[in-house]
């Protein structure tokens, strides 16, 4: 298999298995997202269907989750670390994500939503 | 509960009102052996919660307490399927609480009183302060032939039961057989109730798995403020009603927010369980109201 067909392969496979498309990092747009208790800021994030970001996520206090069940992703967001998750939506529409990991009391308002736009 | 859920349920056990008859054990045709007892399922007191879903926080669980110690035939046990006080991040707090707590059940006249955790009580420290008073967060127990297992999915904060707690259900489960009755008590939904509010087990599904191959499974759970009744298979869910405030039905709304408070209707929606295991009737679910107490 030449170079070019089988990273078109893996590209496909990813997009099967996560529901989002992961691309190179260098032609992705950045969104940093900041967790602290008990909400996530930006809360709303603007995003273009189709076009690959990377969300960057961090956190200013404890251990958060970060969970997309709409689009099969869960991370948890580690003190003094960023984590990265690539995401393509493919169409127009509303995606939540919430904190997955029990945080204290208003641990069930600290959610947030993708908005993506045509 | 969903509409389809709760159609669905109702036709696969043949269930119907607020008071009624439930195939406890879907897979097992005879309950000529059924024991004669019965158990009441307390579930998310939340005590020390303080805000407008409920101005009668204060007194909701010593009312269910001597609503219950009132019932006319007194159950053989009670269970507490979590969240036995509101969360709190200050150490000394949680343990007033739970000293409350347990200083305001203690009056039950049943003195078998099972608990368990939820993510209010444990989920902070791990359950360090919940052990402190209330000993291991999973555990099993037999009653009259009936094998009981208590869950903990609530002490690792990302609710997980863990591969540890999974390796010793594993282990427990090979010493019983396939038609033996099994009770599973637990804290939030086993299966995947509505991951967008978060009321699921991240590693739930492992846990019905490994009860699956056994024919005689019935669930009861908390978490989620309502009573809801869902079948995996041939195992069946229950959740109960909650002693603080109603949540509404998971989708019905686009946020999980506590049902208001009505002053026209105080309690309502909140209340305790009645579980019967007796030969006849059937063995059933009773939901017992705390609506205008």
């Amino acid at each position: 298999m030449q170079p070019l067909q089988r990273r078109i392969l893996l590209l496909t496979a990813a997009t099967i298995a996560v529901g989002a498309v992961g691309l190179a990092r260098a032609s992705t747009n950045e969104i940093r997202i900041s967790a602290k208790k008990f909400a996530f800021t930006p809360a709303e994030v603007r995003l273009k269907a189709g076009q690959p970001v990377v969300l960057v996520l961090t956190t200013e206090d404890r251990v958060h989750g970060f969970k997309m069940p709409q689009l099969g992703i869960r991370t948890e967001i580690v003190p003094g670390q960023e984590t990265r998750v690539e995401i393509t939506p493919e169409k127009p529409g509303r995606i939540s994500f919430f904190c997955d990991v029990f945080c204290g009391d208003g641990h069930e308002e600290m959610d947030g939503t993708l908005v993506v736009e045509a | 509960m969903l509409l389809h859920d709760r159609r669905e349920f109702l036709k696969l056990s043949g269930l119907a009102g607020v008071v009624f008859a439930s195939g406890l054990f879907p897979g097992r045709p005879s309950l000529a052996q059924a024991p004669d007892f019965h158990f009441i399922q307390f579930s998310d007191s939340h005590w020390g919660y303080k805000g407008s879903a409920n101005p009668d926080a204060a007194h909701t669980l010593e009312k269910a307490v001597a609503k219950v110690n009132g019932l006319a035939q007194q159950p053989d046990f009670i269970v507490f399927t979590g969240d036995l006080t509101h969360t709190t991040e200050d150490a000394a707090e949680r343990r007033a609480r739970m000293k409350k707590f347990r200083e305001i059940v203690s009056a039950l006249h049943v003195k078998d009183v099972r608990f368990m955790p939820g993510e209010h009580d444990a989920s902070l420290d791990n359950g360090a302060v919940y052990k402190e008073f209330f000993g291991a967060p999973h555990y099993t127990f037999d009653h009259k032939g009936v094998h009981f297992i208590a869950l903990d999915n609530v002490s690792d904060p990302a609710a997980k039961l863990g591969d540890e707690q999974l390796a010793w259900l594993a282990a427990d489960l090979k010493q019983r057989k396939a038609d033996d009755r099994i009770v599973v008590l637990t804290h939030r939904p086993l299966f995947d109730l509505a991951p967008d509010w978060d009321w699921t087990t991240t590693d739930g599904a492992k846990a019905i798995e490994l009860l699956m191959p056994f024919q005689n499974v019935v669930v009861f759970y908390g978490h989620i403020h309502q009573e809801h009744h869902h079948m995996t298979g041939h195992i069946a869910h229950h959740a109960a009603k909650s002693l603080i405030f109603p949540q509404p039905v998971a989708g019905s709304q686009p946020k999980r927010a506590p049902v208001p408070w009505d002053p026209a209707h105080p309690g309502q929606g909140l209340g305790v369980r009645d579980v019967s295991m007796a030969s006849t009737p059937a063995p059933k679910l009773t939901e017992i109201d705390m609506a205008g107490v």
